[in-house]
């Protein structure tokens, strides 16, 4: 057990005020934050997660605050987690998604975090797969995960949500074009959101031709037409949801998809941790500014340059 | 790998929707480097509360211009420290049209400056980093 009163032991007592403290240490990767996941994994893997994904201003914001409304009115806790892009300049970031969930903050049983993207790439930020943990251990039954706005790259959210939502609207026909089969292949759920806009019909049709180019596969993405803004439809996504939950669970798709993260997991922490450790070890940065210069002049191509550097550092 | 970021939250508390000012000093200090967490125009104690806590916010920097910031900022520190968030861990700052009567009862209140209609953004920056707790 964690020393009473500690960061932990409060998180565990259900205090809301350490969960968000422990989230910002997780998210800074502080040594607090790797003690804390080191018992709070074990802790995880009872939630429910889900993605939505969907290009900017589809209306993802709208359509979570509905979702978890309605999911707390089927008596599930809810965590959700936003995360928005940090600047590439700046590293600043404003994230700007509780301006469509404000009406959440009356219940406590649901609790929201923004995240910066934090240079990541993929629509998620590296430190989205700790925090979904740290809402999972701290009880939250469902956990829905809102992207960075893109509709093209945003992959990352297929490998760490059980049930991914594609948020489609109306009066996108190019971008249904563009939009290809690489980001309807992460789809489990497609919503077609501002049904009330014109065009809502034909772009279900576009759907479902698109849908009919992939490859078969054990699961057809249902299609949900919804107006967020006037909690149309919310239900039929809902029950989209439960089935294709159903599916995971019936077929085997849940553990292996556990598997898949869990590899995932490992094999991204092992690359930066290697590159951190390079990067950090004594000699290790000016060996890489003397390769650079080699490179550079050309007396060394880039391959053989960062095979000596490893094997240095080995050396080392 | 350990990558601190201030985290502030932007609020308009009250009834008065022109929420121009709060985007702009928003946009500053995103452009400082900052997280910022805006929340949009007429936002209670209670919501204000709840964000501050939420996203375990450094710095809350509040706007108002409807005037009823004595009526109002009262409730928001409040609603804060109820939840743990108060002057004494987190950084509290306000802006908009205010008088400078009323600038003794606002740092009472736990505010650690007020700024005017001419403030620049340059001034708010400044102010955050210099006044922010040291990162634990
Ligand atoms: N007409 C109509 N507008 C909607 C609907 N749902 C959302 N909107 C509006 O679309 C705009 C964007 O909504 P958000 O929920 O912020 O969209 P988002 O996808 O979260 O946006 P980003 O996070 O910036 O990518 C807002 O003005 C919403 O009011 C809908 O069903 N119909
Ligand atoms: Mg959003």
């Amino acid at each position: 057990m964690p020393p009473s009163g500690s960061l932990q032991a409060r998180f565990l007592e259900g205090d809301r005020r350490a969960l968000a403290r422990l989230i910002t240490e997780v998210e800074n990767g502080t040594e607090a934050g790797r003690a804390a996941l080191r018992a709070l994994y074990r802790r995880a893997g009872r939630a429910r997660t889900i993605g939505i994904t969907g290009p900017p201003g589809a209306g993802k914001s709208t359509l979570t605050n509905q979702f978890a409304k309605a999911l707390r009115a089927r008596g599930q806790t809810v965590g959700i987690i936003a995360v928005d892009p940090s600047s590439p300049y700046t590293q600043g970031a404003i994230l700007g998604d509780r301006v469509r969930m404000q009406e959440l903050s009356s219940d406590p049983e649901i609790f929201m975090r923004s995240l910066a993207s934090r240079g990541a790439l993929g629509g998620l930020s590296a430190a989205t797969l700790d925090v979904i943990a740290v809402l999972d251990a701290f009880g939250k039954d469902t956990i829905l995960i809102e992207t960075v706005g893109a509709g093209q790259d945003e992959v990352e959210i297929a490998g760490a949500a059980q049930t991914t939502v594609l948020v489609n609207t109306p009066g996108s026909g190019d971008d249904i074009q563009a939009m290809k089969a690489g980001i309807m292949e992460i789809a489990d759920v497609l919503a077609v959101n501002k049904a009330d806009l014109p065009g809502a019909d034909l772009l279900v049709s576009q759907l479902r031709a698109l849908l009919s180019l992939l490859p078969d596969r054990a699961w057809t993405p249902p299609i949900v037409k919804l107006i967020a803004t006037e909690e149309v439809g919310i239900d039929d996504l809902v029950t989209a949801c439960d089935d294709h939950w159903e599916f995971l669970a019936s077929s085997g798709r849940l553990r292996e998809q556990r598997e898949e993260r869990a590899r995932h997991q490992i094999l991204t922490l092992a690359r930066s941790q290697l590159l951190a450790g390079l990067m950090d070890d004594e000699g290790g940065g000016g060996r890489l500014d003397h390769l650079t210069r080699a490179v550079a002049d050309g007396e060394l191509d880039p391959h053989t340059a960062a095979r000596e550097w490893i094997d240095q550092e080995a050396l080392a | 790998m350990a990558d601190r970021k201030i985290r502030v939250l932007v609020a308009k508390p009250g009834l008065d929707g022109h929420d121009r000012g709060a985007k702009v000093v928003a946009r500053a200090l995103r452009d400082a480097g900052m997280e910022v967490i805006y929340t949009g125009i007429r936002q209670t104690p209670h919501m204000i509360g709840e964000a501050a806590l939420q996203e375990d916010v450094d710095v809350v920097g509040l706007s108002i211009l409807s005037g009823a910031h004595l009526e109002l900022f009262p409730a928001v520190i409040e609603a804060c420290r109820d939840r743990g968030v108060a002057p004494e861990n987190t950084l509290f700052f306000c802006g908009g049209i205010i008088p400078e009567d009323d600038i003794p009862a606002l740092s009472d209140l736990g505010f650690r400056a007020v700024f005017g209609p001419g403030a620049s953004t340059n001034d708010i920056v400044e102010f955050v980093r210099e006044h922010v707790k040291a990162p634990a």
